[in-house]
């Protein structure tokens, strides 16, 4: 039987079919890209209190830069030792601290402290960094990326994130010293 | 005999299969196509099935966990009877399915296959490569080491480069905030379902798209393509002069196939399975990552290139070379198929082979890296130290010391990050020589904080030291006047 305008009750049918069946679709997407997209919308911001120690202060000899490493606040069992994070400490002079990030700030390689010339290397693409994490040479940017810190009981804590990269508008928000330092 | 063919009749019946497969081997091709040229699209096809069996195999055994991958990498490679085989074969049959892909593009592109009605079939294939090298960097990161686990953080900084988008990507990528077991577990979905279950798809589209506009003719010089007569004048060419596809083209196909799975086996028996290196545990920060053989190019052209360049490259070249890969078809769609007629496309595939050629030799020495332990394991050579006083060979250990070795070479070991200075005191006077190490400049760091005056009057008397015999040293032209007239 066909309806006046052409549409028979078959056809009608079929087209209810495809809309029902891309309704139910679109209720089943929701939730599906909602999980895809779960890493990306979890809270950025490490919530007040995740202060991690580093160790006691007197690890870290006055002068001088040494790595120390943390368990990631993030890690579950079967992360191995991958959510082991290493990263360099320098300790400027009584509570005062710099901590850096393990991760060049071209593209992520681990830097690796020289006491003698005073300067952090990147064994991937020869970007330097003096002392003080400012960038020295090479294709890096910016100097190297630091944590947040603060000393409590004698403990060095520090408050880790997540790894930091170049494009991360959180990394350009810690506090950063670019530049070179003044010529002696 | 007679129970097979009852057997064959039966599930004919069922399944009438046989004429479409009858039709499809014995499709005519044309007789010049069945050339040692049109070899490389079913050698492609028979590594990517090598690659699902050996995979298969491997997927056995190994632990997509951030904790257990190394562990079970060492347990194939060791303990396994074969194991170290199979790894093997999949590493070198990756490796040679990437170089079969790009060569079959490189044919493609030079015998004019791509040109009408063939375009939709040279898009899929464009896909199918971006898919393949989607398969070598996903398969290198499921090696878990630590290659793959730096190799992931280079992938991170440069996603994170995109605007606006970049720290999301970079937390979907990694699976969270830093690279651990979410991250392995995902890439080893796309490794093994997303990008495998895609190639498969589109690699029956490719060929069916093969199947129903016809093995590309060989190209004549002079033999235009043209919209309007092109398909007609095929139909006739193989009407006239076209072969069975199944006796009369497949041999060439058959014997190339085999001696690339034979290549790829004598591959593995000889060099033997790709890794793992080190374990995949960051605190161990005394490495160099270095990307599997295919990525070197790149490696390279982002330690070369200026900081300021490097982002704005590595985001719209990739568009842009995509853009052209897939626009080609489009754009010369019509006219000349021969390479002899073409100087344009012969140069493009020159230049960028020589490009790649020369990016990759040049990651293989990596100058732009500073040699880490040359300051203790590169003596400086003998005849820098003979007939030197106390004050240049003191010199001679501050070079050591304070680790310019590791970007300067002398007597060609050490790092080449900075200039070779066997010559330098021809080059910089004293004043210069000074200068420059205390304020560094030219892409060299300022070390006037960590070299006392002491060390730095030893430093400088040693390298000017540094000039051939033939050569006097530099010297500033007003102090020699100087020295002169107080004479």
């Amino acid at each position: 039987m066909t309806a006046p305008d052409g549409l028979s009750r078959r056809r009608l049918l079929v087209k209810l079919g495809v809309v029902f069946n891309g309704a139910v679709g679109a209720i089943l997407a929701v939730p599906i890209v909602r999980y895809i997209l779960s890493p990306a919308i979890r809270v950025r911001r490490p919530v007040q209190g995740s202060w991690l120690s580093l160790g006691s202060v007197g690890q870290f000899p006055e002068g001088q830069t040494r790595l120390a490493t943390y368990r990631s606040p993030a890690a579950n069992p079967a992360d191995g030792e991958t959510a082991n994070i290493p990263c360099w400490v320098r300790r400027v002079a009584g509570e005062k601290f710099q901590v850096f990030a393990i991760n060049c700030a071209h593209l992520g390689c681990p830097v690796r402290w020289f006491p003698q010339s005073g300067l952090f290397m990147c064994p991937c693409h020869g970007g330097a960094y003096y002392s003080d994490g400012s960038r020295a040479s090479g294709p890096p940017e910016r100097g190297l990326f630091e944590y947040s810190y603060r000393v409590e009981q004698g403990n060095l804590l520090i408050q880790p994130d997540e790894m930091p990269t170049p494009g991360d508008p959180a990394a350009s928000l810690i506090n950063i010293s670019i530049g070179r330092p003044p010529c002696v | 005999m007679r129970l097979i063919e009852e057997l064959g009749a039966w599930f004919e019946a069922r399944l009438q299969l046989a004429t479409p497969i009858r039709e499809t081997m014995e499709h005519q091709v044309p007789r010049q196509s069945a050339s040692w040229a049109y070899v490389f699209g079913s050698a492609a096809l028979t590594v990517f099935g090598l690659q699902l069996v050996t995979g298969i195999l491997l997927a056995l055994l190994y632990v997509p966990s951030a904790g257990e991958a190394w562990n079970s990498l060492q347990i194939l490679n060791h303990q396994v009877a074969l194991g170290w085989f199979i790894r093997a074969l999949h590493g070198w049959g990756s490796n040679f399915m990437v170089a079969i892909v790009l060569i079959h593009m490189v044919q493609v592109f030079l015998l004019g296959a791509y040109k009408f009605p063939r375009e939709l079939t040279w898009c899929v294939g464009v896909l199918l490569l971006l898919l393949t090298l989607g398969m070598a960097f996903t398969g290198q990161v499921l090696r878990f080491d630590q290659d793959a686990y730096w190799g992931l953080g280079i992938g991170a900084s440069i996603s994170s480069r995109i605007p606006v988008l970049g720290p999301w990507i970079v937390s979907l990528l990694l699976g969270g905030p830093i690279i651990a077991g979410a991250t392995l577990s995902r890439f080893f979905a796309l490794h093994v379902f997303v990008i495998p279950g895609s190639l498969i798809a589109f690699v029956g589209l490719h060929l069916l798209l093969v199947l129903k506009l016809g093995i590309n003719e060989w190209p004549m010089p002079g033999r235009i393509v043209r919209r309007a007569t092109y398909v007609k004048e095929y139909h006739e060419l193989v009407k006239k002069d076209g072969v069975p596809f199944v006796p009369g083209a497949i041999a060439k196909d058959l014997f190339f196939s085999g001696f690339i799975l034979l290549a790829i086996a004598v591959c593995a028996v000889h060099f033997g399975p790709f890794g793992p290196s080190g374990q995949p545990d960051p605190t161990i920060i005394q490495t160099a990552p270095r990307p599997d053989y295919f990525f070197l190019w790149l490696y390279a052209v982002l330690s070369l290139l200026p900081p300021s360049m490097e982002t704005p490259t590595l985001l719209v070249g990739p568009v842009i070379a995509l853009g052209l890969l897939l626009a080609l078809p489009f754009i010369s769609g019509e006219g000349e198929k021969s390479w002899k007629r073409r100087p344009i496309a012969v140069l493009t595939i020159l230049l960028v082979a020589v490009s790649l050629g020369t990016f990759t030799h040049l990651a293989g020495n990596a100058p732009w890296s500073p040699v880490m332990d040359a300051g203790s394991g590169e003596p400086i050579p003998e005849t820098y130290l003979k007939a030197r006083t106390a004050l240049e060979r003191q010199g001679a250990l501050v070079f050591q010391a304070k680790q310019c070795h590791n970007c300067h070479a002398l007597g060609g070991a050490g790092g080449e990050r900075g200039p070779e200075l066997d010559r330098v005191a021809v080059q910089l006077t004293q004043d210069q020589l000074i200068r420059q190490v205390i304020q560094g400049g030219g892409n060299m760091p300022a070390y006037g904080k960590n070299l006392s005056p002491s060390e730095t009057t030893a430093l400088v008397a040693f390298l000017q030291t540094l000039h051939p015999a033939r050569l006097i040293p530099a010297r500033d032209a007003s102090r020699a006047m100087e020295s002169e007239t107080g004479q």
